[in-house]
């Protein structure tokens, strides 16, 4: 039985570490394949990275139905600091989850299953945050699509391995689809669903 | 009491939360209206209210803040937005384009080619472009869905054939990406080529209607036109009289009440840099001569 107290800390500074932590997120956002590091540190639960608890602190709440892999959900005390700090309602349905966190890349369900919005409402989706092993070293991908200036680089060890195969569907499903968080320990790089990556081979 | 009376930047964390969730999903869905829960500002609707929020919820302390009205640093709803953010987040402000990363604007893009260090918000009154076309929402978000756009075609091509040429000259609608028609807010069509490619971050901001909506970097921005009517910025054919620039937006200035007009750089801080570095126009000199009359009287 963890206890409150026991519970690792949020943020220090709750309203500063989220703005500087929404701007990595934004400007990864705004610029795929970038890697934009998060400066505030929290506590880190379980198997959750830094960057993974700063962006849940930064985005979770009341309103954003989060759904957990296995190793996230089957640790007592990942759910609990998800919980008391951010007071997202875990869902064991990934079709109505606002945020998918997946430690366990390996175990990357179907996109499918996640949110995929609708054609009138495609902002209705799920943000899939996928922990990954580097974001600067490994195979290296090249990126095109808005935000990215030409062509962008991206070298990165990621699981599922075929996982850029996977996101492809985004392309025929525009204006529904998967937007993705990839983080690795304090680096993160976003891949929304306008930016195709092809594999550059290693 | 020293508790300070509000939350940095003035909205609440909740809701900033919201409008960053709501931010995200408009990048990576490029032109796409996401609708929000605005919150009621202590200003008016039309003076802001959109951009304000997304401001507020972006903002931090490192940020160096530029606010334009209709291209100028010193109109009133310019001044008290600066005033606000300078209040309430302690943030530092400029006039200088280049100094800023954050600049919310209403109805204009700097002349200055903005940088990749950039976040531009435009302050966003309508941001339906189909909406004076079809008004019920249900249907213009189908029309959106289905990427079915005819309408806004026809609305052009009634311009020309009434007026012999497309007579849109603000708020000229633009397709994102290749996707999503979406209203530019009501900029001179004359600005809607610098958001093609650009290297900053555009955000907008409608506060009454409730949609935030984004075009990241580097991505198409197409101006709607036909083959034989292509697309054309307009501009008065007249250099600024005060910089002489050639290629800036101009205002019209009556200043007299014999028909005496003046043209002049509708971006004050342009103008003021080119009159710095020694450019002068035809009407530089007056408001020198006028200092010098009133020295001599006094």
């Amino acid at each position: 039985m963890t206890t409150i107290a026991e519970l690792p800390p949020g943020f220090v500074d709750k309203v500063l570490s989220a703005q500087s932590t929404f701007r990595s997120v934004m400007d990864a956002m705004a610029r795929p394949g970038s890697v934009q590091r998060i400066v505030p540190m929290a506590g880190v639960p379980g198997p959750t990275m830094r960057g993974t608890a700063a962006i849940a602190l930064t985005l979770f709440d009341h309103d954003t139905p989060l759904w957990l892999d296995a190793r996230m959900a089957e640790r007592s005390d990942v759910v609990k600091w998800l919980k008391f700090h951010t007071g997202a309602p875990v869902v064991q349905d990934s079709s109505i989850a606002s945020f998918a966190l997946i430690s366990d890349g390996a175990a990357l369900p179907p996109l499918e299953r996640f949110a995929l919005g609708t054609n009138e409402y495609p902002d209705r989706s799920t943000t899939v945050i996928l922990q990954v092993e580097s974001l600067d070293s490994g195979r290296s991908f090249e990126l095109r699509g808005p935000g990215i200036d030409g062509v962008a680089t991206l070298q990165a060890s990621i699981r599922p391995f075929d996982l850029f195969e996977r996101l492809r569907f985004n392309e025929a499903l525009f204006p529904r689809g998967i937007d993705l968080v990839l983080v690795a320990d304090d680096a993160v790089v976003a891949i929304p669903r306008t930016t195709r990556v092809v594999n550059k081979g290693s | 009491m020293n508790a300070p009376a509000y939350n940095f930047a003035y909205l609440d964390e909740q809701t900033k939360r919201m409008i960053r969730r709501a931010i995200l999903k408009a990048i990576a869905i490029p032109g796409y209206q996401v609708p929000f829960a605005s919150r009621e500002m202590p200003m008016p609707y039309g003076w802001g209210t959109g951009g304000v929020q997304v401001t507020a919820a972006i903002l931090g302390p490192q940020d160096v803040l530029k606010v334009i009205d209709q291209g100028s640093d010193d109109t009133t709803n310019a001044i008290s937005i600066r005033k606000f953010f300078a209040k309430t987040a302690g943030v530092a402000t400029t006039t200088a384009t280049e100094d800023a990363t954050v600049i919310q604007t209403r109805h204009r893009i700097p002349e200055t080619s903005l940088h990749a260090n950039q976040v531009l918000v435009y302050q966003v009154p309508i941001p339906e472009p189909l909406r004076f076309l079809e008004p019920r929402e249900t249907e213009t978000r189908r029309m959106h869905a289905l990427a079915e756009y005819g309408l806004m075609h026809v609305k052009l091509y009634e311009d020309i054939a009434r007026f012999g040429h497309i007579a849109t000259a603000y708020a000229y609608p633009v397709k994102v990406n290749a996707r999503y028609v979406m209203d530019p807010s009501p900029t001179p069509k004359f600005d809607n080529p610098k958001m093609d490619n650009c290297p900053a971050l555009q955000l907008f901001g409608a506060g009454r209607e409730k949609r935030i909506y984004a075009i990241p970097p580097y991505t198409q921005v197409v101006s709607l036109d036909f083959e034989d009517h292509p697309f054309e910025p307009y501009r008065f054919n007249a250099p600024c009289a005060l910089c002489a620039a050639e290629n800036s937006y101009l205002d019209e200035i009556v200043i007299d009440d014999k028909g005496g007009r003046m043209f002049v750089c509708s971006d004050t801080d342009y103008c003021e840099g080119r009159q710095a570095a020694g450019h002068h126009g035809s009407l530089s000199a007056a408001p020198y001569k006028e200092k010098a009359q009133e020295g001599s009287n006094g």
